[in-house]
């Protein structure tokens, strides 16, 4: 039976076909991401006016802000992915929750470490126990314990179905403890003076560049998420490929 | 009929190794599977038995019909041969074990710790277990390993008993148990060579 | 249901590891932390109540491998899973077990412990019921991790870094509790969230147990 086209958006879950569309899209997303990532960072760091309070110090955010949204954001689309999976077992969308994992600690990283780099001037502390950033250094634990359960597992349908629950009961867990942490701090300092938004302080000079940096991280992470989810997609093949040379 | 199979098929790792199986035992048969080793016959009891799911076809058995006994025989070295049959007894909510202790001729070591068996007195107790589960099909997974020629006419006695009963068995074994028994081999439903099912999206 | 309790609460007497390591371990991070930090009495009192809820965490998590791996390598648990016990009453039961032969004896020295830490004297009520509400939530939670790691070989590694930042909001909110309870502060609060924390984890979390140990065993 032939099947129109546009029949289903499921139909994106078979992998040859996810294969076939995303080696399509994949030059376009990159040289978008090169291209806003370029735009963003050099108006950014180089054609903004520098903050009468923070001096040059603020251009840091264009790293910062849209690396910590990427963190939340992939956690959060691998809860997605990991539903599917879980509802309508779609192969692509386990792996596409394994690719992007990797991501997102790195992504976890850069938002902790240019924070780091950021509060030093600012704070006068490399690292400060604010509510913001704790429950970043917990996402990064969450993304280091689901990474290291994928590599665990040998059998990639057991190691997606555990991933999956473990994501779901993670997530959980996370929000938990993002209100906890912020109970727990409130306890011990006044909090709010340290806690500097960095959303609440920025002017409109700032903003566009900003926007520009959030796309180019966005799309730099589809861009990594498509070659990532590729190339796993593939190592499945090759393995099919040589059990099915094995059983002949 | 206690337990029906259709056109069953399963997998090990993902990987079909039988399909094709259709048999069925009423009260007091007994079916021994034959086969040679990897042919897939201790897949066939874990899935018969409900611990992985079937790859196609029906298992048709009352959802507390089956007592499965696999190479391992869960036995806690710490706690005496009593101890092991009592806990498994109260687990399946049935009472008595005498009964399972005498069939398995276990009452002289009743007080010893498990772990002071011998592999074939250990055996011995791992089959004692299934007289107290009570469940009228036993599947049976290499069930005389490390048995004695005087334990395995015992373990014959106890699958004949049981027979005897309204119960029916499911063996795979190499050795003549003297049973009155079909057997059926398992090699004529080989499964074609095919991928793994978890691969097959990716050919 | 009782059979299995009674089983493994014996198994953990005769084995000996149960009760003793656990308390034993206990005892020693509560030694050493005043070698590392140094011996002044003010600086113990105001840290001890985080010190026991650690000292209790970190015990806790040593055990947490024996809830499952054991009955896995002897086969019991494939025998457990055809048995007439679903796998949701089968982990809740080894969660209650671990907490009988592991968290309960922690609760109950605690305040001993909290005398070698000079802990306030205001303190030792709240140590104990802080430590009585939060540890069933450690081990409910560790049985969850057990299940997921029981497959793995030498999977002890890799169920900590699992189990420990699930741990995270029980022990925020336990430690704040027994610290503002020795500093002479309302401990409601934290309590509340606690126990809230403990019940839910009681109430969900098996479910999810028993899905990662079925998928297991499979």
């Amino acid at each position: 039976m032939e099947q129109r086209a546009t029949a289903s958006l499921w139909e994106w879950a078979n992998p040859v076909k996810f294969l076939r569309l995303s080696g399509w899209l994949l030059p376009w997303v990159s040289w978008g991401a090169a291209i806003c990532l370029a735009v963003g960072l050099v108006w950014g760091f180089f054609f903004t006016p520098d903050d009468f309070r923070q001096g040059s110090t603020v251009k840091i955010i264009y790293l910062h802000v849209p690396a910590a949204l990427m963190a939340i954001n992939i956690w959060i689309m691998m809860l997605v992915t990991s539903l599917i999976w879980v509802i309508r077992r779609h192969h692509v969308s386990a792996l596409a929750a394994k690719a992007a994992a990797p991501v997102g600690v790195v992504m976890t990283a850069i938002a902790l470490v240019t924070g780091a780099l950021w509060g030093q001037p600012m704070w006068g502390t490399w690292w400060a126990w604010d509510p913001r950033l704790t429950s970043f250094l917990i996402l990064f634990l969450f993304y280091l314990g689901y990474v290291a359960l994928w590599e665990a597992i040998e059998n990639p349908d057991t190691a997606a179905d555990l991933t999956a629950i473990l994501c779901l009961v993670g997530s959980v867990f996370a929000l938990l403890s993002r209100y906890a942490v912020l109970f727990w701090n409130q306890g011990l300092h006044q909090g709010a003076s340290l806690s500097l938004d960095a959303e609440e302080n920025v002017h409109d000079v700032f903003y566009i560049p900003l926007l520009v940096c959030i796309a180019g991280f966005v799309l730099l992470f589809v861009a990594l998420l498509l070659l990532r989810t590729r190339t796993e997609i593939r190592a499945r093949r090759i393995k099919a490929l040589q059990a099915r040379e094995r059983a002949a | 009929m206690l337990l029906s199979v259709h056109d069953l098929a399963v997998a090990r790792g993902g990987v079909p190794v039988l399909e094709g199986l259709s048999f069925a035992l009423a009260p007091g048969e007994a079916l021994i599977l034959r086969g040679p080793n990897g042919s897939g016959k201790t897949t066939l009891l874990r899935t018969v038995a409900g611990l992985q799911p079937p790859l196609a076809g029906r298992i048709d058995a009352a959802s507390d019909a089956i007592a499965y006994a696999a190479h391992a025989d869960g036995l806690k070295a710490t706690l005496t041969v009593t101890e092991n049959l009592t806990f498994w007894a109260r687990v399946f909510g049935t009472g008595d074990i005498a009964p399972a202790l005498a069939a398995f001729a276990l009452e002289d070591l009743a007080d010893r710790p498990a772990g002071a068996l011998s592999a074939g007195q250990k055996r011995r107790l791992g089959l004692a277990r299934l007289l107290v589960t009570g469940r009228p099909v036993w599947a049976l997974d290499e069930p005389t390993v490390s048995l004695d020629t005087a334990a395995v006419g015992l373990f014959a006695d106890a699958v004949r008993a049981h027979l005897a009963r309204g119960g029916a068995a499911l063996i795979a074994t190499h050795i003549d148990l003297g049973l009155e028994a079909r057997h059926f081999d398992v090699a004529v439903c080989k499964a074609s060579p095919r991928a793994a099912a978890e691969d097959e999206a990716f050919l | 249901m009782i059979a299995l309790l009674a089983r493994d609460l014996r198994l953990a007497v005769r084995a000996g590891g149960g009760f003793g390591l656990g308390l034993a371990f206990f005892l020693i991070v509560t030694v050493l932390v005043p070698f590392g930090v140094g011996p002044e009495t003010e600086l113990l009192a105001r840290i001890a109540p985080g010190i026991l809820w650690i000292g209790a965490l970190l015990a806790c998590l040593l055990s947490l491998d024996r809830i499952l791996a054991l009955d896995w390598e002897d086969g019991s648990l494939d025998l457990l899973a055809t048995a007439p016990l679903p796998l949701e009453a089968l982990v809740s039961l080894k969660a209650l077990a671990h907490w009988i032969t592991t968290g309960l004896p922690l609760v109950l020295v605690a305040p001993a412990l909290g005398v070698l830490l000079s802990l306030p004297a205001e303190g030792y009520l709240w140590i104990l019921v802080s430590l009585a509400l939060g540890t069933p939530a450690l081990s409910v939670i560790g049985t969850f991790g057990a299940a997921l790691t029981v497959g793995i070989k030498r999977g002890g590694l890799l169920l900590s870094l699992l189990v420990l930042p699930l741990y995270v909001p029980t022990l925020i909110f336990g430690a704040e509790a027994a610290r503002r309870g020795a500093e002479g502060f309302s401990t409601a609060t934290p309590l509340a969230l606690l126990a809230g924390i403990t019940f839910g984890t009681i109430a969900l979390l098996p479910f999810a147990s028993a899905a990662v140990l079925r998928i297991n065993l499979r």
